[in-house]
């Protein structure tokens, strides 16, 4: 595949900083008519920040732009979009409590003569948007009660198909099982064909490569690399996001891998017939001491919720949880599940972190009660978390930031910080890696398999293959709320995890 | 990371982007510089020690119920209780306590000052009664307290059918209109409550948990924070912080009757809001009460001194009241855009 088309924007000299940092230096970027720009980067890049300068969320920046070769710049959100700019962004920003319909049809509801919104017009509208995406969900359910997944692809129906003509994907495959990226992928072809300039960020190198007309690479705010990407592999790519040296990481997630045979430490957790009406039922099994069981499923097939019920958020309706062989009360919710020794990291950011808030407090807002009993020592706080972000790697390194101005991989680290400042026995992570970059990836494998070496049982629930792979000594596969398979002791690779679910 | 070139541009310049991140604490302060100024001007008798003392004492009994408020509201909740439950506490207290012969009520004197305790058991009965409707049952604090506002006029109405009560125990009296030297004690005991609101919020692990809960409910509740233990504290508070203002309501009043403490419930949510506590929680703190306070307070006592129209006063607090909202709004807006995460 090769884009041709006239330059439909250019970016030329753009530098973008924030108080003290820059987060961009001197990008020129071209996307072209019908081109699919791939862009990848690591975490803190800048990727972000450059699709915002042209989505017009950050109006202040210096260099230039040019829309169909005319300068522009833009005051406002608004601005952009109606020259014809659609961005969906790496956080979901739908409201979740507007319906469906009014999402997908958010700033562009269909009005009856009176001016008033047409709520049967809206419905059917919706619908056909929805259907384009190939999702069947009724529009009239407020779009907070969905599944991640399916929220991501409401997201995605009103934007994408409102009618751009460049279109800005921020990680949007992130939260979706395969199928849902597949026909994303069929749209994105269509929408191409058409004339659409698309923008496709993710961590995901083969995607990428596998969609895109042109790839371009970010390194610490600049541009490194700009090529076909037919002319490119994923060497290619590692190399110029980080450098030389990394040959292991575009291995280790694709390749058959021989799961260890099953441990003779004790069950840590114990969990058995576990079950919550219409999300998943029957579902028993252990973890033992140093063990990392994966949990695999589609969107939608119950594990996400199950993690979320073993933390204490869910109430479980049936079934009993057990720690190192005590009873765990779980109706106590998520206080009661830490007494008991189980840690949770979520797979939404926005319920994970205080974005207003210092890194520093984020980190230690669940160890309060060991660092003191009533005062807070602001200083031990800060020791703490001055480690973790060293530990982790978290960039920048300040823990005085507000986490809401870190890149979306490095919040994901601070949410993981967290619980290592103090173990729990029982660690349940919830898609750890999820819009994190090949670098801080390996960074998370290398993290967990650190805590294993300590003696606690981590459950990996996710709903990408190569996460489970990544991390897990045995992996359950889940479908429609049941234990379907699981691998223990055997070779398995994506292909086989994908069958099984 | 490369050293930053001087520029012109606004959001890159730092003073400026902190001045806008500080909207939130700089609005009321300069409202406050400004009326000070303005009133100073226009009324010879207005900047004086003497003035100032008489505008600590007006606010002192609203202070008292704002620092409640003020960890409700830091919770994202709210509470509407606050003056009933005040007035309904001051009742009790004149109700437990011996009245004068020509008082004609069907009371429950009690020797010397157990009516005190009593009383504040009563106020925290009715607190803990809004914490459980809001934490166990689910109720909206909205909801909740509006009807605790009819129990709590209810309750007072019962005790008193109508009549007036007027003596309170001595210690309440003392620290409700006597004065140490030229410091009036109520203007001493709203400071203790302020100074500990503070300290309580800023230095504890309990007032951590207070902002983050307000800051992000969902995010606390994953990091093992019990969520609704903190809510129903702040209710309690809110309802010790009222009940305390209430008794000593009485004793500054010199009487106990119905309705008393009506303009005390927005008083109070609006020395709050126009400090700058956000109504969307995790955001503000005492310091932005004790602001709040004194614009309201200055404001009060300034109308008067270049005496306007009373009727015309009301007006203007109620458009005070929704400027601050404004700012309060946004505010709010401009965090949550500088924050639009990616
Ligand atoms: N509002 C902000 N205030 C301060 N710094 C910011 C802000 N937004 C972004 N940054 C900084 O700019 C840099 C680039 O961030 P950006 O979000 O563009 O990264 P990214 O390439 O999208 O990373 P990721 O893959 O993790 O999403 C980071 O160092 C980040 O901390
Ligand atoms: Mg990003």
């Amino acid at each position: 595949m090769q884009a041709e088309g006239p330059p439909l924007l250019e970016l030329r000299g753009v530098t973008k900083r924030f108080a003290g940092v820059t987060a961009l230096s001197d990008i020129d970027f071209t996307l072209r008519t019908g081109e699919l720009h791939g862009l990848v980067g690591e975490n803190g890049a800048g990727k972000s920040t450059l699709m915002k300068i042209i989505a017009g969320m950050h109006p202040e920046y210096e260099g230039e732009m040019r829309l169909a070769g005319r300068p522009v710049r833009f005051r406002s959100p608004r601005d952009a979009r109606d020259a014809g700019i659609g961005m969906v962004h790496q956080e979901l920003s739908i409201v979740p409590e507007l319906s469906v319909a009014e999402n997908v049809l958010l700033g562009a509801q269909p009005v009856n003569r009176l001016g008033l919104v047409s709520w049967g017009a809206m419905q059917r509208q919706a619908r056909v948007q929805l259907a384009a995406l190939g999702i069947a969900v009724d529009p009239t359910v407020p779009a907070g009660s969905l599944p991640l997944g399916l929220q991501q692809m409401v997201e995605l129906a009103r934007v994408v198909l409102s009618g751009v003509r460049i279109l800005i994907l921020d990680e949007p495959t992130s939260a979706l099982s395969p199928p849902e990226v597949e026909r994303l992928f069929a749209l994105l072809d269509r929408l191409r064909t058409s004339g659409t300039g698309v923008v496709f960020i993710s961590h995901f190198l083969d995607d990428i490569l596998r969609v895109s007309d042109t790839v371009t690479v970010f390194r610490n705010g600049r541009r490194i690399a700009t090529a076909a990407a037919a002319k490119t592999g994923k060497p290619w790519l590692i190399e110029h996001m980080i450098g030389a040296g990394h040959e292991r990481l575009e291995e280790s997630y694709t390749a058959e891998l021989a799961l260890p045979p099953r441990p003779a430490a004790p069950a840590v957790l114990e969990a058995c017939g576990l079950g919550v009406a219409g999300l998943f039922d029957d579902v028993s099994f252990r973890i033992h001491a140093g063990e990392v069981l994966g949990l695999y499923g589609f969107m939608g097939s119950g594990q996400l919720e199950l993690a979320r019920a073993l933390s204490g958020k869910l109430p479980l309706e049936r079934g009993t949880v057990r720690v190192d062989g005590t009873p765990a009360r779980l109706r106590g919710g998520t206080p009661a599940a830490k007494r008991a020794g189980i840690a949770f990291v979520p797979e939404s950011r926005r319920a994970m972190l205080f974005a207003p808030e210092p890194v520093t407090r984020n980190v230690t807002i669940a160890l309060l009660e060991r660092i003191h009993r009533i005062l807070l020592r602001p200083a031990a706080e800060r020791r703490i978390a001055e480690a973790q972000v060293r530990e982790l790697g978290i960039r920048p390194a300040r823990v005085d930031l507000p986490v809401g101005a870190l890149s979306g991989g490095n919040q994901q680290k601070v949410a993981l910080a967290r619980w290592l400042a103090h173990l729990p026995r029982v660690l349940l992570l919830s898609e750890p890696t999820r819009g994190m970059d090949v670098g801080a990836k390996d960074d998370v494998v290398r993290i967990v398999r650190g805590l294993q070496a300590q003696g606690i049982a981590i459950l990996v629930t996710s709903s990408e293959p190569e996460t489970v792979l990544s991390l897990a000594d045995r992996i359950l596969v889940m479908r429609r709320g049941r234990v379907a398979r699981e691998f223990a002791d055997e070779p398995v690779g994506k292909d086989r995890l994908l069958a099984a679910a | 990371m490369s050293t930053p070139v001087t520029t012109v541009m606004p959001d890159r310049d730092p003073l400026w982007s902190r001045l806008r991140a500080q909207l939130r604490n700089l609005a009321p302060f300069a409202t406050l510089i400004a009326l000070v100024a303005l009133f100073s001007s226009l009324s010879p008798s207005f900047a004086t020690w003497g003035n100032l003392a008489n505008i600590l004492q007006q606010v002192s009994i609203t202070a008292i119920i704002a620092v409640g408020l003020t960890f409700v509201i830091l919770c994202a909740e709210i509470d509407l209780s606050v003056a009933s439950v005040a007035n309904a506490t001051g009742i009790l207290l004149a109700f437990l306590t011996v009245q004068d012969a020509s008082v004609n009520i069907a009371n429950l004197p009690l020797p010397g000052g157990l009516s005190i305790p009593l009383a504040l058991a009563g106020c925290l009965m009715l607190g803990a009664v809004t914490a459980f409707g809001v934490t166990r049952i689910g109720i909206p604090s909205f909801i909740m307290t509006l009807a605790m506002l009819q129990i709590g006029n209810g309750i007072g109405a019962l005790l008193v059918r109508g009549q007036i009560a007027y003596t309170v125990p001595d210690l309440v009296t003392t620290l409700g209109s006597g004065s140490i030297g030229p410091v009036p004690w109520i203007v001493v005991v709203a400071s203790t409550v302020l100074l500990t609101g503070h300290l309580v919020l800023t230095y504890t692990r309990f007032g951590r948990y207070v902002y983050m809960v307000g800051g992000n409910r969902e995010a606390a509740e994953h990091s093992g924070v019990g969520v609704r233990a903190i809510i129903g504290a702040a209710m309690l508070i809110s309802a010790a912080c009222s009940g305390l203002a209430g008794m000593l309501g009485v004793a500054y009043f010199g009487s106990a009757q119905q309705n008393q403490f009506d303009n005390y419930l927005l008083d109070a949510i609006s020395a709050v809001v126009v400090g700058g506590t956000s109504l969307f929680g995790g955001q503000g703190g005492i310091g932005n009460t004790i602001i709040g306070l004194l614009v309201l307070g200055v404001l009060n006592n300034g109308l008067d001194h270049v005496r306007m129209d009373s009727f015309l006063k009301i007006l203007i607090r109620g458009l005070v009241l929704l400027l601050a909202l404004v700012i309060n709004v946004y505010a709010q807006r401009l965090r949550s855009h500088a924050r639009a995460a990616g």
